[in-house]
């Protein structure tokens, strides 16, 4: 092995990468543009969520209800008829309708304990589960103090003082800028390196370079270091400028700590992105291969639905993904302030992963290149 | 044509001039082509032959000047629209137009359909152009598994397979074998015979054939040196043949230094041992043996010559010998070792140049030098000499900066050559090293091979097409179908046929070697008249169904070769359903919890009990303190502590307020959410149940009742609301991927020529290349609904065709933006990464799959409003869960309707019909 050779590997991928401007386009606006949006675009869980109220009673007390439900959290609710309910939720228009039958108010009063329907488009899953209960709590709230003016109130003093630690008001943005970074460090990560060494392959150029005195060693830690230098750099650029400056995520851990990271995950992901390469022949059969592991590791990593809620299978299964633990130890480090004495079992399986991956790929990139 | 009419020129060239970045490929050429004939142009390698040819053919913008073709402007698109099934063109490069995955037959028969030609028309004359090139028992080949002169040949039957009025050929013969060239010149004998007029331009680097056209054009730097025809070439320049004619052509300067090629005598060789020794060699792919028990042996600073017809095992023979082919019986040894991959040292003293060009197109000529040098370990201080020296050698000093991109055949050549010696290697492997490089450069190349082989002891091992350079070598090997024939001097093999040259010795060996197969083809006589009214009505539609199933043939044809992309993109899209559709699961459970409790007494056990009795939490031991709170959150081992303050119990018996503290990671907000939402609901229930102890019956009667009914999914099944909303994603990313990829690949690959020189227009281009994976999004639809409603138990309550029809919709959009994607792309790594980046992100967070587009903000709420997906995610819940159909979902169909043409429309207004 001659580190003068790996380097000049590397040199010649920067080289190649430079002269492809619309790639260069792409890696720009995916750890900038793309960022900054798709942070930006995230909702609170409820926000903007959108009401309809059915109002069959029309008192005091129904007013009551309907002027509570404002923004952010909820679109101005509509008063719609009965009849309308049915066709707008089908139609995808409202989350959630509320029917406050006739004479409400009046059985409110008498003790008749009336009953109010709320409706939840329940395909609408994050707005269903989270929304119910606020929508419950709204209604109740409002009945209580109209009760409260009316008679005396049995209640046990017990109050609930909820905070959310790292994040007081669960400001989906923060988080979804750095899962968007994270994001982007996968899929360049892969689709960098695995789609230069099938190039070589489709362009005849690994020929040249195996009858040169380089090694299969050489040929692929070269494309590793160069590639994931590239992300890496991009992945800085990004966490610094973006989503610290402009985006005003408050970050509490090191930064140093997290490209360190960064680092590990970024080798194992290239290290990925060259075991499909040489499992798929051709450039299309990569990119098939490239989705069907893209979209697990984003969906599936803890990034855009906690790991609690999934099954014990497909936990295990992506505990062996690089991407899980670094969203894990992203978390930590950037929003909880963790330190290497907290995260250190992340590292180490960033890396354990990285080797494996490294040795499984060199061994079938030695096998293929005889 | 009339006789006695004085012919119209067939080509005409005002002031034609090309510029590449800052180099100049055509300056100022005005031009008349004769018609009727075959003409020829000539000229070293680099001085814009490919260039004027492939302007002439219509496949490139004109940057300066006017090209009449045919009687019509070539910068007029209805024109060329009308002429191009007049013209065929083959471009350089072995078989750069042609696509590896398909068959020889399958190749060929794809451009008769481009051309409209009937289904027995076309067979007619396939079986008659594969005959006549020798292709004929290769028919069913898959084309990457061919030889590179084969490619080259077939690279010819599919420019001959309409017959053209006008026929452009880019360097046909280049890498082919002697015996075929014979065959070629008498297949376009044949073919000039029987269409009255045809004329054919050629550009060639053999000047024996340029001896035979009618009438030659003779370029150097961009300029035209002079016309007219052989004869009165060689009556100006008073030359004894074309090569010295043409040398004597050149401004003074040029040809300087030129003189005949000398082969000196060898160095008398002190040791032995030979420096290559194959040994009963054999490689056999499958059950096709390409190189059968081959032996020899080659002493130090020898120059041994490899002859042979294409696909005789040439090339394979010398892979094996670089080590890039294990043998599959047999040894080689180098200096006396055996080759081993793994050997590294003897790489250091072997040089190889691949047939193909093999360096990489994004870096410039220097670069590669630089790169290659330094791999090869040369001293840093001495390569600026070294490549100054090497790129001064080959002439290659003016284009140091240039990319490979923008140089001519001959001038990569020369550049692979430079780099295969660039360390001085002692051995030189090099397969046909001289295929399109021009006369002047060939001899001034085998100079330095000589001066290598006689004045350093390198030992060459070449193999040739070129007769003169095999009289050169002091062996030459002859090979045909893997077994070599014969193998000594050239003066001996000449002196054993008793030929006058070597060609003919060559060709009488190998004419005994395939024995009674060697055919004189008759060529099946060509109705002109038919095809040509075929043609015509053809080129006068718009819109040509049978042009457009030629793509969708061959598409068809392309993917099912592939099995492995099929099934990637239908199974994998199965697997990607399941995994997702389990893995996302909305309900969030098992979230772990601890308490510090102040109080411990049984009423702050019995508030803990509650968290802890439900199946969404999970304790944890109990906290110790707050820093104890701090280090567990912070490692993210609790999601929730509970803090109950000191005197709960006492306090709360006493009606005085109290609170409880609860703190909830909020690093992950969604989850936070979740648990926010349940431990208020914990906390009311629990406050409800205490009231009902306290202070009995009264409060056990609520104020109201809140009824919740979850509609269209009453278990709230997270399942059911995350299939229907898979699918869409997964039906937009894989269709959109397959054909950005099919596009961008003929573009990177060299087969988009096609494209810019058949009539085919972007219209048929587009819809013929979408039909196949149309159907494959369909077929996957299938399979994902079925999948979703057997598999996950997914409850379909709405209508079928109504789904059937938005799925039909939406494929169609989705391989209609990777067409539009593809417009902007050349290159398939950032066709993929854009493709991913377009589809996938704007899919799973911008349509409403987790949150609902009315929910969204910014520019994330805008891409949600336009984006596809978002309606059919729409139509998708609508017909699973919701239980609508056609006359519900109407609503959603039109922007789904209104996006079809509209990214159709914009891809083929991005197309480009010809190269810039």
């Amino acid at each position: 092995m001659r580190l003068a050779n790996i380097f000049q590997l590397g040199v010649k991928e920067l080289r190649v990468l430079l002269r492809n401007v619309t790639l260069l386009l792409l890696i720009a606006y995916s750890f900038s543009l793309q960022v900054y949006t798709a942070s930006r675009a995230l909702p609170e869980t409820l926000n903007r969520a959108p009401i309809a109220i059915v109002d069959e009673d029309r008192s005091a007390i129904s007013d009551r209800i309907a002027s509570a439900f404002y923004l952010p959290y909820f679109v101005e609710p509509k008063l719609i008829s009965q009849s309308e309910m049915d066709s707008r939720m089908d139609e995808g228009l409202d989350t959630f309708a509320l029917d406050i039958p006739p004479n409400f108010q009046r059985d409110l009063l008498a003790g008749r304990s009336p009953t109010i329907q709320l409706n939840i488009d329940a395909t609408r899953m994050t707005q269903a589960f989270a929304g119910g209960g606020y929508v419950q709590s709204i209604v109740s709230g409002q009945v209580s103090e109209f009760l409260a003016h009316h008679r005396a109130e049995t209640q046990l003093p017990v109050g609930l003082d909820l905070r959310a630690r790292f994040n007081p008001e669960l400001n989906k943005s923060w988080f979804g800028a750095v899962n968007e970074l994270i994001e982007a460090i996968t899929m360049l990560s892969v689709i960098l390196t695995g789609a230069a060494l099938i190039r070589e392959r489709e362009h005849g150029t690994i020929e040249q370079l195996l009858v040169m005195p380089v090694t299969a060693f050489e040929i692929m830690v070269g494309k590793l270091w160069s590639m994931g230098l590239v992300v890496l750099v991009a992945a800085t650029f990004c966490l610094i400028v973006i989503v610290q400056g402009l985006l005003a995520v408050p970050i509490h851990g090191s930064l140093l700590l997290f490209l360190a990271a960064a680092a590990l995950d970024i080798f194992a992901m290239t290290c990925l992105g060259m075991f499909l390469a040489t499992v798929a022949g051709s450039m299309p059969q990569f990119a098939l291969l490239v989705m069907m592991v893209l979209i697990p590791l984003q969906l599936l990593s803890g990034g855009v639905t906690p790991r609690e809620s999934m099954p014990e299978i497909i936990r295990i299964i992506m505990f062996a993904a690089p991407t899980t633990h670094f969203v894990m130890l992203s978390q930590a480090v950037l929003f909880r302030g963790a330190g290497i004495t907290v995260v250190w079992p992340q590292l180490v399986a960033l890396l354990a992963i990285g080797v494996a991956l490294f040795t499984l790929s060199l061994n079938r990139f030695r096998e293929m290149s005889g | 044509m009339k006789p006695g009419a004085p012919p119209e020129p067939v080509v005409r060239l005002q002031g034609v001039g090309q510029t590449y970045r800052a180099v100049a490929a055509l300056q100022e050429i005005t031009l008349d082509i004769p018609s009727g004939c075959v003409v020829g142009l000539i000229g070293p390698d680099g001085v814009g032959k490919s260039s004027l040819l492939s302007l002439v053919a219509g496949s490139r913008v004109i940057q300066r000047g006017s090209i009449t073709v045919l009687g019509g402007d070539m910068a007029d698109a209805a024109h060329r629209q009308r002429t191009c099934p007049r013209i065929a063109y083959m471009p350089q490069g072995l078989g750069k137009n042609l696509y590896p995955s398909l068959s020889v037959f399958d190749n060929v028969d794809f451009f008769g359909r481009l051309f409209g030609l009937g289904r027995q028309e076309r067979e007619r004359r396939i079986g008659a152009l594969l005959d006549s090139t020798g292709l004929a028992p290769f028919a069913d080949r898959r084309v990457a598994d061919l030889s590179g002169g084969m490619k080259q040949k077939l690279g010819l039957c599919c420019a001959l397979i309409h017959d053209p009025d006008l026929l452009i050929l880019d360097e046909p013969t280049t890498g082919i074998d002697p015996l075929s060239r014979k065959q070629f010149w008498g297949l376009i004998e044949r073919i000039r015979a029987n269409r009255d007029g045809m004329s054919v331009i050629v550009a060639t680097a053999y000047m024996e054939e340029a001896a035979r056209f009618d009438w030659l054009v003779a370029l150097d730097a961009g300029r035209v040196l002079a016309t007219g025809t052989p004869g009165e070439l060689l009556a100006r320049t008073g030359a004894a043949d074309l090569d010295a004619a043409f040398i004597a052509l050149l401004p003074a300067g040029a040809s300087q230094g030129h003189e005949a090629v000398v082969r000196t005598a060898r160095l008398p060789v002190a040791d032995g041992e030979p420096a290559i020794e194959a040994d009963h060699l054999t490689k056999r792919f499958g059950d096709f043996t390409a190189v059968d028990d081959v032996s020899f042996r080659i002493a130090r600073g020898e120059i041994f010559g490899f002859l042979g017809s294409n696909g005789c095992g040439k090339t394979t023979t010398m892979k094996m010998l670089t080590g890039l082919l294990a043998a599959s019986a047999g040894r080689v040894r180098l200096f006396g070792r055996e080759v081993d991959p793994r050997d590294i040292q003897i790489r250091h003293r072997v040089g190889y140049m691949s047939q193909a060009f093999s360096l990489y197109s994004e870096l410039t000529v220097r670069q590669n030098l630089e790169l290659h040098a330094r791999l090869f370990a040369l001293p840093e201080t001495g390569i600026p000499a070294r490549i100054t020296e090497v790129a001064r050698q080959f002439g290659l000093i003016g284009q140091m900066d240039a990319l490979p991109g923008e140089l001519s055949l001959g001038i990569r050549q020369r550049l692979s050559l430079a780099v295969a010696m660039i360390h001085s290697p002692e051995i030189l492997i090099l397969d046909e090293p001289t295929s399109g490089v021009d006369p002047v450069t060939r001899d001034n190349f085998w100079r330095i091979l000589i001066e290598l082989s006689r004045r350093d002891g390198v030992t060459i091992f070449v193999s040739t097409h070129f007769m003169n350079e095999a009289e050169r070598c002091d062996r030459v090997s002859l090979m045909h179908a893997g077994k070599v024939l014969v193998s000594d001097t050239p003066e001996a093999i000449m002196a054993s046929r008793s030929a006058p040259t070597l060609e003919a010795a060559f060709i009488r060996y190998l004419e005994v070697a395939a024995g009674g197969t060697t055919r004189s083809v008759t060529p099946a006589p060509l109705r002109v008249g038919d095809s040509r009214r075929a043609e015509e009505s053809a080129t006068r539609l718009l819109f040509d169904p049978r042009r457009m199933l030629a793509y969708t043939k061959r598409e068809s044809v392309e993917l099912l070769r592939d099995p492995i992309r099929a099934t990637l993109a239908t199974i994998g899209s199965l697997l990607l359903m399941f995994v997702i559709g389990y893995g996302i699961n909305m309900d969030v459970e098992n979230l772990s919890f601890a308490v510090l409790d102040h109080d411990d007494t049984v009423i702050s056990r019995d508030y803990a009990l509650q968290l802890s009795g439900s199946r969404y939490f999970t304790e944890r031991p109990p906290l110790t303190g707050y820093a104890d709170m701090d280090r567990r959150m912070e490692r993210g081992e609790i999601s929730l502590a509970l803090e109950i303050p000191p005197d709960f119990a006492r306090n709360l018996s006493h009606g005085r307020e109290v609170a409880v503290g609860a703190w909830i990671d909020g690093a992950m907000p969604t989850r936070a959410e979740t648990i926010r939402g349940y431990v208020e609901g914990m906390h009311s229930t629990w406050l409800v149940q205490k009231a009902r102890e306290t202070y009995g019956k009264a409060a056990d009667q609520r104020d109201f009742q809140l009824e919740i009914r979850y509609r269209y999914n009453p278990d709230v099944r997270s399942l059911d609301a995350m299939a229907p909303a898979i699918i869409p994603m997964l039906l937009l990313m894989i269709p959109a991927m397959l054909a950005v990829l099919s596009v961008v690949r003929e573009k990177e690959l060299g087969s988009i020529t096609n494209f810019y020189v058949t009539p085919v227009t972007r219209m048929e281009f587009l819809l013929g290349k979408q039909i196949p994976y149309v159907a494959l999004g369909m077929l996957n639809f299938l399979l994902l609904t079925a999948f979703a409603v057997y598999g996950f138990q997914v409850p379909f309550t709405g209508g079928f065709a109504t789904f059937a029809a938005a799925a039909f919709l939406y494929v169609v959009i989705a391989t209609s933006m990777g067409f539009f994607l593809s417009t902007f792309m050349r290159s398939q790594i950032a066709a993929i990464f854009a493709t991913v980046l377009l589809t996938m992100i704007p899919a799973s967070q911008y349509s409403g799959m987790i949150d609902p587009v009315s929910s969204l903000q910014g520019a994330g709420a805008f891409i949600g409003k336009i984006y596809p997906a978002t309606y059919f995610m729409m139509i998708s819940r609508g017909v699973f869960s919701k239980a609508l159909g056609f006359q519900d979902l109407w609503g959603a169909f039109i922007p789904l309707l209104i996006t079809v043409p509209v990214v159709i429309g914009l891809s083929v207004a991005f197309l480009r019909k010809q190269a810039r």
